[in-house]
């Protein structure tokens, strides 16, 4: 048995300690958010932050996570109280498939907390390690940079201007 | 009107004509008639299943579920037939709930491909759900006493001219809806919405990116375990022996299912079952032989094969004298649909009855497959669309949902959900196939095209339907299934073949279709099939052509079309891209043009690309891409939008990235590493979509329609910011560098 | 008469201290030489293309790229003991580039370190390997380098301390440390070696890295490939100190300088990975000579270096992260690492370096390690190839210094590293670096 930290609550997980961390929070949490797609480090789908910086959650053995934070899509935000980044992603309609997005907004995320007004550019390069196949690039590029926006204004949350 | 206050039937009320004025929009089919014909064709999919309680069900509490045998592929079909729903029936988009494709539930409308859904599912909700709204009014006429003329729907319920209300719970009961469908004509539309042009948001998004639950990959239902595949190492390998005994006993194995040459683990936990899959795999011996041709000789290779020759077009007129020819070939690789999420089903065997959760895009296909693979009746299964990943065509999908529904009968009573792994999907998946395309045309004085030969040389497109022996395990199991023989496809949506007429006017035209069955690597439909090679090559030649001719590529397009819809989306694409606004473009620099109606019957869409070509290492850089995109009724000018744009980024992936790497024996491109995709680091750096909404026409499949002009438009703007042109795809940095030279 | 003899003395005197006064004036302050740019037809195809394949195997690009991406036009900040030095724009751009160079000049710079405009070149441009050149070879370059896209691009000064930036003074290094001259070959070995001795010590200029250096900057040559470093990397042994378990041959270096996974070695990582890009297309003759002469840098190994070859390929990677092992970073191990390097009952379907064979892990110092593990291994502009995923972030400080000391001591049979807790801290600061950033994003600032 082990006590890990997600989303700010203690879980208790009785996987053994080489499983991946992955594999726990669908499985044994019954979390959606961080997703299998290559367990290979190599598409980011299974992105989760650890004490705030991205990781890919399918190569973290739980055994390392004493005392560790991790934060999934879920400790973002919920649907009744939507994170600024889940509501951009919503706004802008950055999504086909949505199987990459969890992973994409976790990566975001990261970057937001440390420069609230990056260029594109700089959007580009933090995300360039997550594969999205459908093709959502341009728009999750502006949801990023919409949520830049928002947190930098948050008395402009209100109204979702198209 | 009085009325006998008899319900009476819809048929009936409108024979008695004469109230209802038609001033709405027209039918999308509609000649213009008053009476409908009852020999007039169903519109979409009400021609195979013309009851209108297949189609849109509402309860006594008011519940309105609409049904519809398409899929969630995440091309947001969902919320657009949800829009289309609502809007005929009159209620709000959250109040409708839609039921996609479910044997026990849902019509069967075949795959979800070939971008026919709006034409198909759309348009036959359309009508479903506007005739099913007349029937209530009918109904609410018949018990207020009123002319349903005076009557209005809103909200789910009919209101009449005195503030009466009646729910449509209240309403419908019993057969009401129980009717047959009116052709087209007959059928009363409410008017496009007065929020046409803005966003359509897309109801299945606010769950995706909150983690609830929107994947197959994300049901648990209790008591399920966890199945791994081991699969072959290569086409042709077979299992000789394996030593299951020490892997039995690993933590957590349930069982080892071992039959013929498949070979599959059942655990209770996720990464039990992943460490008992590598132990199997690690004890397997296989024999292994060559069954794929050499790689660098597959092109060659390829036209060599016997091939069924299917002339699709032989016509001769007479011309103006030839001045000038021009000859190319045009090749494309083997390549993959590369969903990120490597496919995954559910499947639970109990009481003799089988139940499958899969995002295979046909449950009805898979049904019939599974029942012959299992010898069960086919009443007996019932299979169930859940999203899965991003679907480009036939994947894994229906293979991993055949594992787990043969996994499922070897181990009833608990639902058995089986995992592909990464290396599976990439090695075991259907791949599109590689095509040799070959071109000649002559040109007159005027530099019109006066002659044009085309032929392909490509392997089928399409081993679906397929049954039992298109599935994996169907192959490799002792009691195995043959698998279907490859079929050629036809005219006019053509597999190889699609899009291989040109929509040019061209007098002499011959185009040959070269069917070569060769079947040496796993193939089946990619996204917009044949058209993404052949439109690459014909639009590509077109430049060449317009080179030859001494004229700009669009304006050479447009002379020759007389399609004013496809005229219109090139006027637009160009002039919303400034095209070749300046004289001369800095060094490296090019633009590129092209246009394709998507299998000639669907939607228009032409593309500019502007780009950079880095000298020294042959890489593209991807600066500009202006679209335009006719898609008939633009129900959701967004969902049409993210389409494009998204077919536009992963042709580009294609077209700079992308062939399947093999030898002999092996397909070798097993994971991203050995098979990468475009990064955002090489994603364009603005991509603008624009589009022709045209209201009251049909709906035109729109999913596929960006590939092929995409690959040939960076093909045009490599070309006319090198001088070199590039006809092997993909253009990868070595191929670019070595056509540019030192 | 005596006046006489001693005026003449006198006139002699300083004749002579006029000579020498101006042969010190010609030495610290060369003349600088006209400006002649070629004309526009001035080269031969088949010179160009040989030329193109000399800058890569010389790596020209490497310094000599923007940081903005575009080819050659200088300005890369290269750290030196001494400071920064900036690398020049060789574009034929005319005012920020060498576009009004003669052939002369760029012999010149090559052979000599002179601009020309006759200031000296600071030796952080390899001239004392270039010097060694063929003229042929090095008219083949000015060919390629003349005719690339001329790009503007001027240099930021370089800052460099006291009194090194007195560019003179690299008058002084030089008569100390630049053995002009061709190299000598050896009769008794074959053509390919000593083309390969050519290219190595020359253009190559990989003792530029694998060498060590004295206090002024310059390469010790008695200890040619001794070990030296790059970029915070250390470039190992190549020499009968090469820390790898199995040693190089000619074929295993020749396809590991093509860029292909190695199951003995490893792959090209860190600097080495541009060089092995670079290297990919050069003709096969050029790159077997060069893996030939590499390989036999090492000499034959001794007897206790092929026990030792024996041993690390008898290990197997079965034999880590085994449930007896009971430590930390055993467990890590066994989470995190077995699932590619094999171990811990994990049966990788496509087994990674088995890290017996590692030499990172018999380095001297934990870096490469630490750089490895936390950016993984990517192709260059994440083209196809062998790959390593980051590990940044995942681990704590503690985490990573309790694997780096299992994985060193079970595989390698070393201690710990000194200096291993300074360089997790130190590596830790970087929180870009936590972001798990793979590859190499075009898009730089």
């Amino acid at each position: 048995m082990m006590t890990l930290n997600v989303n700010g609550m203690a879980r208790q997980v009785d996987s053994e300690p080489d499983t991946p961390l992955l594999y726990v929070l669908r499985n044994e949490l019954a979390l959606n958010g961080a997703k299998f797609g290559c367990g290979l480090g190599q598409c980011g789908a299974c992105t989760v932050l650890l004490d705030g910086a991205p990781v890919f959650s399918c190569l973290v053995p739980i055994s390392v996570l004493q005392e560790r934070r991790v934060t999934t899509l879920e400790g973002l935000g919920t649907p009744q109280e939507p994170a600024p980044l889940q509501r951009a992603f919503i706004e802008e309609q950055a999504a086909q498939c949505g199987y990459c997005i969890a992973g994409m907004m976790l990566r975001a995320h990261a970057l937001l907390e440390i420069n609230r007004d990056p260029d594109d550019a700089e959007i580009r390069r933090q995300l360039q390690p997550n594969l999205c196949r459908c093709g959502t690039h341009m728009r999750i590029v502006r949801a990023v940079q919409r949520a830049a926006r928002l947190m930098r204004s948050p008395a402009d949350d209100g109204a979702a201007k198209n | 009107m009085r009325t006998s206050g008899v319900p009476l039937s819809r048929r009936a009320l409108l024979a008695s004509g004469g109230a209802l004025i038609v001033d709405f929009a027209l039918a999308p089919h509609a000649a213009s008639q008053t009476a409908p014909a009852a020999t007039a064709p169903l519109p979409g999919s009400l021609k195979t299943t013309p009851m209108l309680d297949a189609w849109i069900g509402i309860t006594a509490d008011g519940g309105i579920s609409v049904f519809t045998g398409k899929a969630e592929l995440g091309q947001g079909i969902t919320s657009a037939l949800i829009e289309i729903a609502a809007r005929q029936l009159c209620v709000a988009p959250a109040a409708v709930n839609l039921v996609t494709a479910d044997t026990d539930r849902t019509p069967n409308e075949g795959y979800t491909a070939g971008s026919q859904s709006m034409q198909d599912s759309g348009t036959a909700i359309l009508h479903a759900a506007a005739q099913a709204r007349e029937i209530v009014i009918g109904l609410a006429a018949a018990r207020l006493a009123r002319p349903a003329g005076d009557l209005k729907a809103d909200g789910g319920a009919v209101w009449g001219p005195d503030g009466e209300r009646l729910s449509y719970g209240e309403l419908v009961a019993g057969n009401a809806l129980h009717v047959q469908a009116q052709p087209a004509a007959a059928s009363r539309l409410m008017p496009a919405s007065a929020t046409r042009g803005l966003a359509l948001p897309r109801v299945d998004i606010p769950a995706k990116v909150t983690g609830q639950s929107a994947y197959v990959h994300d049901m648990r239902p209790s008591g399920m375990v966890h199945a791994r595949v081991v699969r072959p190492p290569s086409y042709g390998a077979r299992l000789l022996d394996v030593d299951v005994g020490a892997i039995e006993r690993m933590p957590g194995v349930k069982k080892i299912v071992r039959d013929g040459s498949f070979l599959a683990v059942i655990a209770d936990r996720e990464f039990r079952a992943v460490k008992a899959m590598e132990a199997l795999a690690a004890s397997a011996r296989w024999q292994e032989h060559a069954t794929m041709p050499d790689r660098a000789d597959f092109y060659a290779w390829l036209k060599q094969q016997p091939a069924d020759v299917i002339t699709i077009r032989d016509d001769k007129a007479p011309a103006d004298i030839a001045v000038r020819r021009l000859e190319a070939e045009y090749l494309r690789p083997h390549q993959m649909h590369g969903s990120i999420g490597p496919s995954c089903a559910l499947a639970w065997y109990t009481d003799g009855r089988l139940t499958v959760w899969s995002h295979a895009q046909g449950m009805f296909p898979l049904r019939s497959a599974l029942a012959e693979l299992l010898h069960l009746p086919i009443d007996k299964v019932r299979c169930i669309h859940v999203e899965g990943a991003g679907c480009y065509g036939h994947n894994g999908a229906d293979d991993a949902a055949a594992d787990a529904a043969f996994l499922a009968v070897s181990y009833p009573g608990a639902p058995v959900r089986v995992q592909w792994m990464r290396d599976q999907e990439h090695r075991w998946e259907p791949f599109g196939p590689g095509m040799v395309m070959r071109a000649s045309a002559a040109l007159d004085a005027q530099g019109s095209i006066v002659a044009w030969d085309y032929g392909v040389w490509t392997d089928t497109h399409s081993t679906r339907p397929g049954g039992a022996g298109n599935t994996l395990v169907g192959r490799h199991i002792a009691a195995s299934f043959a698998p279907p023989p490859p079929s050629p496809g036809s005219q006019p949506a053509g597999y190889g073949d699609r899009n291989i007429i040109p929509l040019y006017r061209i007098k002499n035209l011959h185009l040959v279709y070269n069917f070569v069955p060769h079947q040496r690597l796993r193939v089946s439909a990619l996204r917009g099939l044949g058209a993404y090679a052949n439109v690459f090559a014909i639009e590509s030649f077109m430049d060449e052509l317009a080179a030859a001719a001494a004229v700009d590529p669009v304006q050479f397009r447009l002379r020759h079309l007389e399609d004013p819809r496809a005229q219109a989306v090139i006027a637009l694409a160009a002039k919303e891209f400034q095209w070749r606004a300046e004289a001369k473009p800095a060094t490296g620099r090019g633009q590129g043009f092209a246009f394709a109606k998507y299998k000639n019957l669907a939607a228009y869409c032409a593309v500019a690309v502007d780009l950079e070509v880095e000298h020294e290492t042959g890489r593209i850089r991807l600066l500009r891409a202006v679209a335009a995109v006719d898609s008939g009724e633009a129900v959701s000018p967004d969902g049409i939008k993210n389409q494009i744009e998204g077919g536009i980024v992963q042709s580009a992936s294609w077209t700079l990235n992308e062939a399947v790497d093999f030898d002999d024996v092996r397909i070798k491109s097993r994971d991203w590493s050995t098979y990468p995709i475009m990064r955002f680091a090489d994603v364009f750096d603005s991509i603008d979509v624009h589009v022709i909404d045209r209201p009251q026409q049909p709906f035109l499949g729109t999913g596929e329609a960006s590939q092929g002009p995409t690959a040939a438009a960076i093909a045009n703007a490599i070309a006319s910011a090198t001088g070199r042109r590039i006809r092997e795809l993909p253009f990868t940095r070595a191929r670019v560098k070595t056509a540019i030279g030192v | 008469m005596r006046a006489g003899a001693i005026i003449g003395g006198v006139l002699a005197l300083a004749v002579v201290l006029g000579a020498t006064g101006t042969l010190l004036v010609a030495v610290l302050w060369p003349p600088a030489i006209a400006l002649a740019p070629p004309g526009q037809a001035a080269f031969d195809a088949a010179r160009i293309v040989r030329g193109a394949q000399l800058a890569s195997i010389g790596n020209c690009n490497v310094c000599h790229t923007r940081r903005d991406g575009r080819p050659y036009a200088g300005g890369r900040p290269i750290a030196t003991p001494f400071g920064t030095v900036y690398s020049s724009n060789i574009t034929p751009d005319p005012e920020t580039g060498i576009g009004g160079w003669s052939e002369a000049a760029f012999v010149r710079a090559m052979r000599e370190g002179v601009s020309r405009d006759g200031h000296h070149l600071y030796p952080a441009f390899p001239y004392d390997h270039m010097t060694k050149m063929r003229d042929a070879d090095i008219r083949a370059v000015y060919a390629f380098v003349m005719t690339r896209r001329p790009m503007r691009g001027s240099m930021p000064p370089n800052a460099l301390a006291f009194p090194f930036n007195h560019r003179p003074l690299v008058a002084v290094w030089k008569l100390l440390f630049l053995d002009r001259g061709a190299l000598k070959q050896d009769p008794g070995r074959g053509a390919e070696w000593n083309e390969g001795a050519y290219l190595v010590e020359g253009l190559g200029h990989c003792g530029a890295c694998h060498t060590p250096r004295n206090a002024l900057g310059a390469e010790r040559t008695k200890e040619a490939f001794a070990g030296g470093s790059s970029d915070g990397w250390v470039a190992p042994a190549l020499d009968a100190a090469s820390p790898t378990p199995v040693p190089w041959d000619a074929e295993g270096l020749y396809r590991y300088l093509r860029g292909n996974a190695q199951s003995l070695h490893g792959v090209a990582a860190g600097p080495m990975a541009p060089v092995a890009s670079n290297l990919a297309d050069v003709p096969d003759a050029d790159l077997r000579a060069i893996a030939t002469y590499a390989a036999s840098l090492a000499g034959i190994p001794r007897h206790e270096r092929q026990v030792d070859a024996e041993r690390a390929l008898a290990q197997g990677r079965g034999s880590a992260g085994s449930r007896d092992e009971t430590s930390d970073g055993a467990a890590i191990y066994a989470g995190a690492c077995a699932q590619c390097h094999g171990g811990a009952g994990r049966e990788p379907l496509i087994p990674a370096l088995d890290l017996a064979l590692s030499s990172v892990l018999r380095l001297p110092r934990p870096d490469n390690a630490l750089h490895i593990l936390r950016q993984g291994i990517a192709p260059v502009d994440d083209a196809a190839g062998p790959f390593m995923p980051p590990f940044a972030g995942v681990l704590t400080g503690a985490q990573t210094i309790a694997l780096l000391d299992y994985v060193r001591s079970h595989f390698a049979g070393r201690p710990s590293w000194a200096g291993l807790a300074q360089a997790v801290r130190a590596g830790q600061k970087d929180r870009i670096e936590a972001n798990g950033r793979i590859g190499n994003a075009r898009r730089q600032p």
